[in-house]
């Protein structure tokens, strides 16, 4: 499998990444390369292998049922939470206007 | 009075404890030290004041008589990849620059609650990735190192780089890193100190900038086992706030060290003969066998057969992970905002994106984001993710038949900045013996042993069994003692 150009402005574009012509051009033969190099791993016969969910057992816990049981994780923080937002307006994220 | 940046934190807790010198003339040093350094380029930010602050604290302490702590009047230096409150934390990325988290890392709080302090915020890879520390948004970082008789820059390694850059030079005493794929065991053995990456699940990963979830571990750098053995032991336990944190006690790592590897069986897995793999690499491996046997360890041979397909499935899996955890990056609610004239939301993440990321991320993130697409995912992702449990596989059953797996650390010693940077392939390739624990989750170190020819230093790996860190920290220490690896960078900084 190899990617052209279209396709990494396509992939690009899902990853909301601008990217310009000559960066796109300048991508297809690196990812192609990368592409191409992890193909070898069709070679491996994974007949009967699930894939790895879990690189340690371990089991998800649930935690006890308290409202902001941890003050750290909590609620009621609004002004750390914005505190680092570009454009924070009235208690609320702002963005570009979304409706017309 | 002896250079105190010359101790490692065992020396400077137990030196602090006793009264031979104060945490504060300690901290004062290192401060100094620190700015004296700057041309490593290993610190984005310094925070003498933290560190000066904590030394206080410690002192204030022994005044009473209270516990200083396992780490009561250290000053290490932060990797800028752990959130610490109100200080600016970046990952080394644009995108992040300026952000100042309302938060502490569980890593580092548990650190300042053992007595150490924060010299300051180490450079590293862009959102660590990368193996030279050649993507940071702050510049490279320079290693102490330097060929015999050349003054061209060395890389450092990465990704953990300003941790390594900084220890070795004898700036910091000790230093966290994080090992998604070898980021603190590939910089230690490039720059002559220890590393170890602990099992999956020890450290929380609460408050360290995600790269690959099911990878990232956060661990020590010091220079020598023994003290890395005391600050993992700070740093590891239990975190509700972390869905893989192990729900398991912390070992008493340091009162359990012993060198003496009676009865232990050490593997040789002879997949990782490699070509490309250094001559002189391949011969301090031979020695490292000696040590060991000398230490009383018996030497079998095993096989990991799928490792040549480890770093492949590696650099599927990760990607995949890094292209999902650094969505977040939108421009919204931190980090940097590009809003160009007239641009609506969808413009904004793309070019808040474009002008955040490196090229490094932004080829990670494009490969990720394929591998895991319509249409490629099973081909991709799927496969690598069966190849992960066969590369898993393989250590369970060599376990079966040793305790513990020696083997080089990197294929080569450490190279000149700006060398590898044409070919994102070959720079892969530095990480090919430290993958495949990553994959599997395994407690495995580095352990500085010999310098080459060209004067620069050799690390050996080892690698244990799930939740065996004492076993990997005693094989580590026969090893340290045996090599009485003493060589230090020539200061030129």
């Amino acid at each position: 499998m190899s990617v052209d150009k279209a396709t990494v402005a396509k992939i690009a574009s899902l990853a909301r990444i601008k990217m310009g012509d000559e960066e796109l051009e300048r991508m297809v033969p690196e990812l192609n390369g990368i592409l191409d190099w992890v193909e070898q791993l069709g070679e491996v016969d994974v007949s009967g292998v699930e894939p790895m969910t879990a690189v340690i057992e371990n089991h998800l816990r649930l935690r006890d049922d308290v409202v902001d049981a941890d003050p750290k994780t909590a609620g009621g923080r609004r002004e750390d939470v914005l505190a680092n937002a570009p454009a924070a307006e009235h208690g609320f994220f702002g963005v570009p206007k979304v409706i017309e | 009075m002896t250079d105190l940046t010359n101790l490692g934190v065992k020396d400077i807790r137990d030196g602090v404890a006793s009264g031979e010198f104060t945490a504060r003339e300690i901290a004062e040093a290192f401060n100094a030290a620190v700015a004296e350094a700057a041309s490593l380029n290993a610190f984005i930010v310094t925070t003498p004041d933290h560190a000066l602050a904590a030394a206080d604290a410690v002192d204030a302490k022994r005044a009473k008589g209270e516990d200083l702590g396992t780490m009561g009047g250290v000053p290490i230096g932060m990797k800028d990849l752990f959130a610490t409150k109100g200080v600016q934390t970046t990952a080394a990325s644009h995108i992040l620059e300026g952000f100042n988290p309302q938060y502490e890392s569980t890593v580092s709080q548990n650190l300042w609650d053992a007595g150490a302090g924060m010299l300051g915020k180490l450079n590293l890879d862009q959102f660590a990735m990368g193996s030279s520390n050649e993507t940071s948004y702050f510049g490279n970082v320079n290693s102490p190192w330097r060929k015999a008789g050349s003054d061209a820059a060395m890389s450092p390694g990465g990704s953990s780089g300003g941790s390594s850059s900084a220890v070795a030079a004898r700036i910091a005493p000790a230093a966290t890193g994080t090992d998604t794929g070898g980021s603190i065991r590939q910089p230690a053995a490039f720059t002559g100190i220890c590393g170890i990456k602990p099992t999956y699940g020890r450290c929380s990963r609460w408050g360290v900038v995600a790269f690959a979830s099911s990878l990232d571990q956060a661990g020590p750098m010091a220079r020598t086992v023994e003290d890395c053995a005391i600050m993992l032991e700070a740093m590891a336990g239990f975190d509700p706030k972390d869905a893989t944190s192990l729900s398991m006690d912390v070992p008493a790592w340091e009162a359990g060290l012993s060198a003496d590897l009676k009865g232990k069986r050490i593997g040789i897995p002879k997949e990782y003969r490699m070509d490309g793999t250094d001559e002189e690499i391949l011969k301090s491996w031979e020695q490292g066998k000696e040590w060991l046997r000398d230490a009383g360890a018996e030497i079998v041979d095993v096989s990991l057969p799928h490792t040549k397909y480890a770093l492949p499935a590696y650099y599927i899996v990760a990607p995949a992970e890094a292209s999902s955890n650094l969505a977040r990056y939108d421009g919204v609610r931190y980090g940097l905002r590009d809003l160009p004239d007239g641009a609506g939301l969808q413009d904004m993440y793309a070019a808040t994106r474009a002008e955040g990321f490196g090229d490094e991320v932004k080829r990670r993130i494009l490969i990720g984001t394929f591998v895991l697409s319509a249409g490629f995912y099973d081909a991709y992702y799927n496969q690598a993710q069966k190849v992960r449990t066969l590369v898993s596989r393989d250590f369970a059953e060599a376990f079966g038949q040793c305790d513990a797996i020696l083997a080089p650390t990197t294929p080569t010693a450490s190279f000149p900045l700006g060398s590898l940077n044409d070919d994102p392939l070959t720079m892969y390739l530095n990480d090919v013996f430290a993958v495949p624990a990553s994959l599997a989750g395994l407690p495995a170190m580095s352990v500085p042993v010999t310098v080459n020819t060209d004067g620069l230093p050799l690390g050996l790996q080892i690698v244990g069994k799930p939740f065996d860190e004492q076993g990997v920290l005693n094989a580590g220490l026969a090893i340290q003692q045996r090599a009485g690896f003493d060589a230090k960078p020539e200061k030129w900084w």
